[in-house]
C-alpha cells in the first residue's frame, strides 16, 4: 500500500491508529476518578505529543539515519514559530500559508547552517551546530527585536494588517488561527457515562501532519537516498573511497530535518500564536536529543515515542506535588507514610527533571536503542519461551535490531 | 588607556573561570578521550561546596538576649552561631567571613571523590563507545547532577559573599579601581594553572601521564598501571573545575543552573585552544574572556549591535571552519 510493504504498511496503520484514537487512549480513567490526573487527552498536550513527535522524525533523519549529532536544532523550530507569527501579523490568520512559509524559512535556515557546519563531522559537528543555535537565540533576543519582539516574545496584536483577514473581529477580539474557518481552538466534548473525551480540531490537523511526516519518514528510511545516509553512518571513509561524495548527502538530510523542526515551530505557532527566543535556546535542543534516544534512534516509530514519553512525563508528573502523594500512600502507617513520600517526592512535581535524567542514562547506558529495542527484547524473550521447539531463536537473532 | 586596562583587567576573571574549567575538560578528554558534557555541573557542585561550607558555619542556636527587648519589654532572642560559642566572638566570625577560601579545603576532597566515583561508576564503561555516546550520557548526569542541587538548594540564587578584608574596591593604577577579589581570583586561578602545569611537569607521576596521553598503549606494556593514574586525572580535573566554582560564588551567586551556563562556553573555548592541548585551553579560555570583555564595551556594541553576546560563538565558528585543531592543538585529533 502506497509503496510501502507489509511490515512499513502495518506500522503506518497503527501511528494511524494511535493518532485517530488518541483522545481515547489517553483518557482511561473517568474524569471524575483520583487517577483522572494521568488522562493526558487533552488538547493542549496531545498537540505537543505530535508537535514534539514531528520535531523528533525530522531530528531522527539527521541524527539517527546520518550520524550527525546536532545540539542546534531548536534554532530552526524557533525560525518556523517566527515565521509563522509574522504570517498571521501580515497575511491572514490561515495557518496554511503559515505553515508552508515556516517550512520554507527554516529549509533555508537549515542549507546556510548545514552548509558551513557540515564541513566538520564528529564532535566538531556538533558544537558548531550548538555554536549557531547560541548566536541565533543571543541575536532573536537583542538585536533583531523589531524582527523578534526580544525578550517579551512575537505575539499577534489588533493593530497588525492581516491583508487577507481581519485585524480585529467585529466584537473587537483578536481573530484566532483557523484553516479556512475551521477554528483551530474549536473542541467538541463527547461525554459516554463518566468520561469525558475532548476532540479537537487543532489536534487532528496536526495529527494528519504526523502521518503524513511519518509516511515521509518512512520513504526516506526506505528509498535509495536512506541507504546512501546509512552507509555515511557506518562508514564515511569507505564511502569516499568507492567515489562516493557523500556532501550533498549530508546537506540534504540536514535541510529536511531542520524543514520538519521548522514545520513544528509552524504548528507551534499555529495551535498558539506566539514565538520567543528560549525555543531556540541549546537546552531546548538538548530536549530532542533526549526524546530520540530515548524512544530510539534510527528507528522509525522510536522518536515519536520518545517525544510522548517526555511530554507525558513533563505535563503528568510535573502536577503531582506532596499532597497527591500523601493521598497516595495514605494505606500505610504514619511514619512510613512519610517516608515513601519523602523518597518518591524528590522525583515528581517540580523534580521530574531528575526522572527524565535518571531514565535517559539508563538508555543510554544499557538500552543504546532505545525503548523500541527495549520493546524488542521483551518482545523476543516471550517468543523465545512460547515457540522453543520450532526454530523461534534462529528467527530472533535474524532480526535486524532497530527497525 | 586606562580603559583599555580596565577592559583587559574585566576579560581576566571571566577568563578565568573560561580557563579552569577548559583546563579540566581538556585533561580530561587529552588523557582519557572522553567528551565530558557534565563538566559544568562539576563547576556547579564546586560552587554548592561553597554554600555548604556558608551553611555549616553558620549553624546557629536561640539566645535570650537580656540586653535587647521588644516594643512590649520582653527579652528578643537572637540567633548564635555555634562557632562564636566554640572559639570566641571575634574568632567564630571572623571564621564565618573567611567561608569561601575555608570552602577550598573542603571542596578539593569532595571533588577529588566525586571526580573518582564518576570515572570509576560512569565513564569508565564509556571508553570504547562512540563520542556520541559519551556526549549523550554525560548531558543525562549533568541534568542529574542539576536537579539533585536544585532539590537540596532551591532555584534561587544563593549569595556566598567574599571575605570583609578582600570584597572592596583597589586601586590598580592611579585612576583605575577594581574589585578586590576579582584579583583575588584571577591570581587564585593563575596559581592553580601553574601548580597543574608543574605538577605535569616536574613530578614521575605527571611524567608517566603525559607519556600515556601520547602513547596509552606502551605505557601500558612497560607495566604501568596506566588507568589508575588517568582516574586520579579525572579527578583532579574535577578539582580545577569544582575550586573555580567555589572561588567564582562571590562574583556570581551560585545557582543550579550555572553549570550549563558555563557549559557551552568552555566546550566553545576548548575547541579554540585545540583539543587535548592543555596550553591552549589556558590560552584560549584568556583570550575569548577578554575579547568578550572588550566586546561589551559601548563603542563595540554601538557599531555592532549584540556583538557581545555572540563574538565568542562567532570566534568558535571561523576557528572551527578555518583551524579545525585550534589555536594549539595537535595535527590530528579528531579531525575527520
Amino acid at each position: 500500500m502506497l509503496g510501502l510493504n507489509k511490515k512499513d504498511t502495518n506500522l503506518l496503520l497503527v501511528v494511524l491508529a494511535l493518532t485517530m484514537l488518541a483522545p481515547f487512549i489517553l483518557n482511561p480513567f473517568p474524569t471524575g476518578s483520583a487517577m483522572a490526573q494521568f488522562n493526558a487527552g487533552y488538547p493542549d498536550l496531545m498537540q505537543r505529543f505530535v508537535i514534539f513527535g514531528i520535531f523528533a522524525i525530522g531530528f531522527n533523519i539527521l541524527f539517527g539515519l546520518t550520524g550527525y549529532l546536532s545540539f542546534g536544532h531548536a534554532a530552526f523550530l524557533g525560525v518556523g514559530s517566527y515565521s509563522a507569527v509574522w504570517m498571521f501579523k501580515l497575511l491572514s490568520m490561515n495557518i496554511l500559508p503559515a505553515i508552508i512559509l515556516s517550512v520554507i524559512i527554516a529549509g533555508l535556515f537549515a542549507l546556510f547552517i548545514g552548509y558551513i557546519s557540515l564541513r566538520r563531522s564528529g564532535i566538531y559537528f556538533s558544537i558548531l551546530t550548538l555554536a549557531f543555535a547560541q548566536m541565533s537565540f543571543a541575536l532573536a533576543y537583542s538585536v533583531l527585536t523589531p524582527i523578534t519582539n526580544g525578550e517579551t516574545g512575537l505575539q499577534i496584536t489588533l493593530s497588525d494588517p492581516r491583508i487577507l483577514g481581519s485585524s480585529a473581529m467585529p466584537d473587537g477580539s483578536i481573530p484566532v488561527t483557523n484553516l479556512f474557518g475551521l477554528e483551530m481552538r474549536a473542541a467538541w466534548d463527547m461525554a459516554v457515562g463518566p468520561w469525558t473525551f475532548t476532540f479537537s480540531a487543532g489536534y487532528y490537523f496536526c495529527a494528519v501532519i504526523l502521518i503524513l511526516a511519518f509516511y515521509l519518514a518512512i520513504r526516506i528510511f526506505r528509498s535509495p537516498f536512506g541507504m546512501m545516509l546509512r552507509a555515511i553512518k557506518s562508514n564515511q571513509t569507505r564511502m569516499n573511497y568507492t567515489g562516493l561524495n557523500p556532501k550533498p548527502y549530508t546537506l540534504a538530510a540536514f535541510v529536511i530535518s531542520g524543514m520538519y523542526a521548522g514545520l513544528a515551530g509552524g504548528l507551534m505557532a499555529a495551535m498558539d500564536p506566539l514565538a520567543g527566543a528560549e525555543r531556540m535556546q541549546w537546552t531546548a535542543s538538548g530536549e530532542v536529543v533526549l526524546m530520540t534516544i530515548l524512544g530510539g534512534a534510527g528507528t522509525l516509530i522510536g522518536p515519536v515515542l520518545g517525544a510522548g514519553m517526555i511530554k507525558y512525563f513533563e505535563n503528568i508528573l510535573s502536577k503531582i506535588n506532596e499532597t497527591v502523594l500523601h493521598g497516595w500512600f495514605a494505606f500505610l502507617p504514619d511514619g512510613l507514610e512519610d517516608f515513601m513520600v519523602s523518597i518518591v517526592y524528590p522525583f515528581v512535581g517540580k523534580g521530574w527533571h531528575l526522572t527524565l535524567g535518571i531514565l535517559f542514562m539508563l538508555v543510554v547506558i544499557f538500552l543504546p536503542g532505545g525503548l523500541v529495542e527495549g520493546g524488542q527484547r521483551i518482545g523476543r524473550l516471550f517468543r523465545r519461551r512460547g515457540a522453543k521447539a520450532s526454530g523461534a531463536e534462529a528467527e530472533a537473532a535474524k532480526q535486524q535490531p532497530g527497525e | 588607556m586606562d580603559a583599555i586596562l580596565l577592559q583587559i583587567l574585566n576579560g581576566l576573571d571571566k577568563g578565568s573561570a573560561y580557563a579552569l574549567i577548559a583546563l579540566g575538560l581538556t585533561l580530561i578528554f587529552g588523557t582519557l578521550g572522553v567528551v565530558n558534557f557534565a563538566h559544568g555541573a562539576l563547576f556547579m557542585i564546586g560552587a554548592f561546596c561553597a554554600v555548604t561550607i556558608q551553611r555549616l558555619l553558620n549553624l546557629s542556636h536561640e539566645v535570650i538576649d537580656e540586653t535587647q527587648t521588644d516594643f512590649l519589654g520582653n527579652p528578643l532572642k537572637v540567633k548564635v552561631p555555634y562557632l562564636q560559642d566554640w572559639f570566641g566572638e571575634s574568632m567564630g566570625s571572623a571564621l564565618q567571613d573567611w567561608s569561601v577560601p575555608l570552602a577550598i579545603l573542603f571542596a578539593i576532597p569532595v571533588m577529588l571523590v566525586v571526580g573518582y566515583v564518576m570515572e570509576r561508576g560512569l565513564i569508565k564503561h564509556f571508553y570504547k563507545r562512540p563520542h556520541a555516546d559519551q556526549i549523550l550520557v554525560t548531558f543525562g548526569l549533568a541534568i542529574v547532577l542539576q536537579e539533585i542541587v536544585k532539590f537540596y538548594y532551591g532555584a534561587n540564587p544563593i549569595q556566598t559573599p567574599a571575605p570583609e578584608a578582600l570584597s572592596g574596591v583597589a586601586q590598580v593604577l592611579p585612576g583605575v579601581v577594581y574589585p578586590v577579589w576579582r584579583i583575588v581570583y584571577f591570581c587564585f586561578a593563575a596559581a592553580i594553572i601553574a601548580g597543574v602545569f608543574a605538577f605535569l611537569q616536574f613530578t614521575t607521576f605527571g611524567m608517566v601521564v603525559r607519556a600515556g596521553m601520547a602513547d596509552r598503549e606502551t605505557v601500558g606494556l612497560l607495566g604501568i598501571d596506566i588507568d589508575k593514574r588517568f582516574t586520579f586525572m579525572f579527578g583532579l580535573a574535577a578539582a580545577v573545575a569544582g575550586l573555580a566554582g567555589v572561588m567564582y560564588g562571590p562574583i556570581n551567586a551560585p545557582n543550579y543552573h550555572m553549570g550549563m551556563d558555563f557549559l557551552v562556553l568552555s566546550f566553545v573555548v576548548v575547541v579554540v585552544g585545540g583539543m587535548g592541548s592543555l596550553p591552549g585551553a589556558v590560552l584560549a579560555g584568556f583570550l575569548l574572556g577578554i575579547l568578550e570583555s572588550f566586546a561589551s564595551t559601548t563603542w563595540a556594541t554601538t557599531t555592532l549591535p549584540g556583538i557581545n553576546q555572540i563574538i565568542i560563538y562567532l570566534v568558535a565558528i571561523i576557528i572551527l571552519l578555518t583551524r579545525p585543531r585550534g589555536l594549539m592543538g595537535r595535527k590530528g585529533v579528531m579531525e575527520d
